[in-house]
């Protein structure tokens, strides 16, 4: 960036306001708007109506459960997260690119064929379903199903953080730490782990709003059994079709207060952390 | 060798195989093995009946109109919150991501109370015969909005280090600012902005959750290809599921593979910026 100023004419600068405008316009009517919706539908009723509906014992549970899958996967993806990017970022080795591709392949797979896929393995006409329902273990409308499909789903979102970030700072650190007689974990702990906290705790975010937000792939698995297979945004649907607005705005008014909450941490994190976490584009490469 | 200082070579990348392996290879593996389970005649019957084309339709044409309409509004909003200074534009720039963070669901029906007939926007539409919710429009407002981060989040980085040299060279040499625009710093961003349109397009062809509360779902009308996925479940015709979502993944990857190679081409005469 050069800091010239140059004395703007008065036709750019008009443009320049109208494209100003025109970006924040969309902004805020594409972006801002639903998640205003979703507050005012939820008080439509007032607050007493909006807290009796949030604290009934279906809700509750939905809330329960969605903590429960997202407790599970979220932790599995770290442990696969750091285990893949330390394989990629440290070592050379024969089909690197393919797993790098295979990683994001989630990225790429409508949510639904994320949930299908498991039935076709679980699911009574499935592979194992047969063996499974000799021995009684049910995997597909169960709460296993659920935590598949969220970790399918958010497979890639701790790798994709890592990785780049572990190739960028090299491993000099970690080779010192080594030579000096550090044993495996002792560099791990010590060494690999500090230098990539925020980038992991920006990938947990990322992935643990994606595992508790996750509808489509959860949706399939999930058979809609109230109180039992229900996570908040699959409630959200059932109460929506039984035409229960409030009562649906109520609950998404939760998972909006997540995703807020989820983008002020992120956003906090780019600011204070920015060049130690130095990925920027999720999704991308 | 030089690395093999490092330990954990074989636990971590055993670990990781093993993990993918059950996790995503085996599910798909057993997707594919379903699929085929239909025959040839199984499957020119599914990809021949109207409703399932319709579907198919509807997915990939609103998400490619979707992914176009995302990079036109992306590539505006990324040059607004990288050019630009202006009051609240970390609050703006900071928006960009809530389509990442906020559940599909959540923005399905949002969106929808905004766009209804009698919704907030709606209303005021309907006067004028314009239908967004219940109709294919529908499909593709909620299409946008999951896509809509991805192209701004690649093209921010880019824009933010593109040589200013080159601009002012072309202006001093009398370029008008259209033409330092569409012919100097469009073609250096347009490789970027393919990644951005591929990423939003991959998004929108399988979205499901913010499009099923939008749409309406009238079959041969506002029916995305995922929810007759679902359907074929419910009825519990796996394998005419599972040959559905296989012919989608074959169509998108497809649909990638074809971007990428634009990409390349468009990307020719780029040199490395920096």
């Amino acid at each position: 960036m050069n800091g010239l100023k140059r004395q703007l004419r008065w036709p750019r600068r008009i443009a320049r306001m109208l494209l100003i405008l025109a970006a924040t316009g969309f902004l805020v009517i594409f972006l801002l708007l639903p998640l205003v919706v979703v507050f005012v539908e939820a008080l439509r009723q007032g607050i007493h109506a909006y807290l009796s509906t949030i604290g009934q014992g279906e809700a509750l549970s939905a809330i329960r459960l969605t903590l429960l899958v997202a407790a599970i996967s979220v932790p599995l993806n770290v442990v696969f997260g750091v285990a893949a990017a330390w394989a990629i970022a440290r070592f050379e080795f024969r089909g690197k690119a393919l797993l790098g591709a295979f990683i994001d392949l989630p990225f790429s797979v409508s949510p639904v064929i994320s949930g299908l896929v498991y039935v076709l393995l679980f699911g009574a006409q499935g592979w194992f379903g047969p063996w499974l329902d000799q021995h009684g273990v049910k995997i597909i409308f169960a709460v296993p199903g659920l935590v598949l499909a969220t970790i399918f789903i958010t497979l890639p979102f701790v790798a994709r953080e890592l990785i780049p970030l572990m190739q960028s700072q090299g491993s000099d650190e970690e080779e010192a730490a080594r030579v000096l007689g550090a044993g495996g974990w002792q560099m791990f702990f010590r060494v690999t782990l500090p230098n990539i906290r925020w980038a992991l705790l920006y990938g947990v975010l990322l992935c643990n709003a994606r595992a508790m937000g996750e509808f489509g792939a959860v949706s399939v698995v999930s058979g809609h059994i109230r109180g039992l297979t229900t996570t908040m945004p699959l409630e959200v649907e059932m109460r929506y079709n039984e035409y229960d607005y409030v009562g649906a705005f109520a609950v998404a008014t939760l998972l909006a207060l997540l995703a807020l909450l989820t983008l002020a941490t992120k956003t906090l994190l780019e600011w204070r952390y920015g060049n130690e976490i130095a990925a920027h584009a999720p999704g991308g490469h | 060798m030089r690395r093999r200082i490092l330990p954990g070579f074989g636990l971590s990348l055993g670990y990781a195989l093993t993990y993918l392996g059950l996790i995503v290879l085996l599910p798909l593996a057993a997707l594919a093995w379903k699929a085929s389970g239909i025959g040839m005649d199984g499957m020119l019957r599914l990809l021949g009946s109207p409703r399932t084309l319709a579907a198919l339709r509807l997915s990939f044409g609103g998400a490619l109109l979707a992914a176009v309409i995302n990079a036109g509004f992306g590539l505006l909003v990324a040059w607004v919150l990288v050019r630009y200074r202006f009051p609240g534009r970390r609050l703006f720039d900071a928006l960009v991501d809530l389509p990442f963070a906020l559940p599909t669901a959540v923005a399905g029906i949002a969106l929808t109370a905004l766009y209804a007939p009698n919704g907030w926007l709606g209303r005021w539409l309907a006067p004028w015969g314009i239908q967004i919710a219940y109709a294919p429009p529908g499909v593709i407002l909620a299409m946008v909005f999951v896509g809509f981060p991805f192209v701004v989040r690649t093209l921010q980085p880019v824009l933010e280090s593109l040589d200013r040299d080159v601009e002012e060279a072309a202006e001093s040499l009398g370029a008008s600012h259209m033409q330092t625009f569409f012919r100097v710093i469009l073609p250096m961003l347009l490789p970027t902005l393919l990644t951005g349109f591929a990423l939003a397009l991959a998004r929108a062809v399988g979205e499901y959750g913010s499009v099923i509360f939008i749409a309406g779902n009238i079959p041969m009308h506002s029916e995305i290809a995922p929810l007759l996925i679902v359907e074929k479940l419910e009825e519990f015709d796996y394998a005419g599921a599972a040959a559905l979502g296989a012919v989608m993944l074959l169509a998108s990857f497809v649909l990638l593979i074809l971007i990428s190679l634009l990409q390349r081409w468009s990307g020719r005469w780029a040199e490395p910026s920096r």
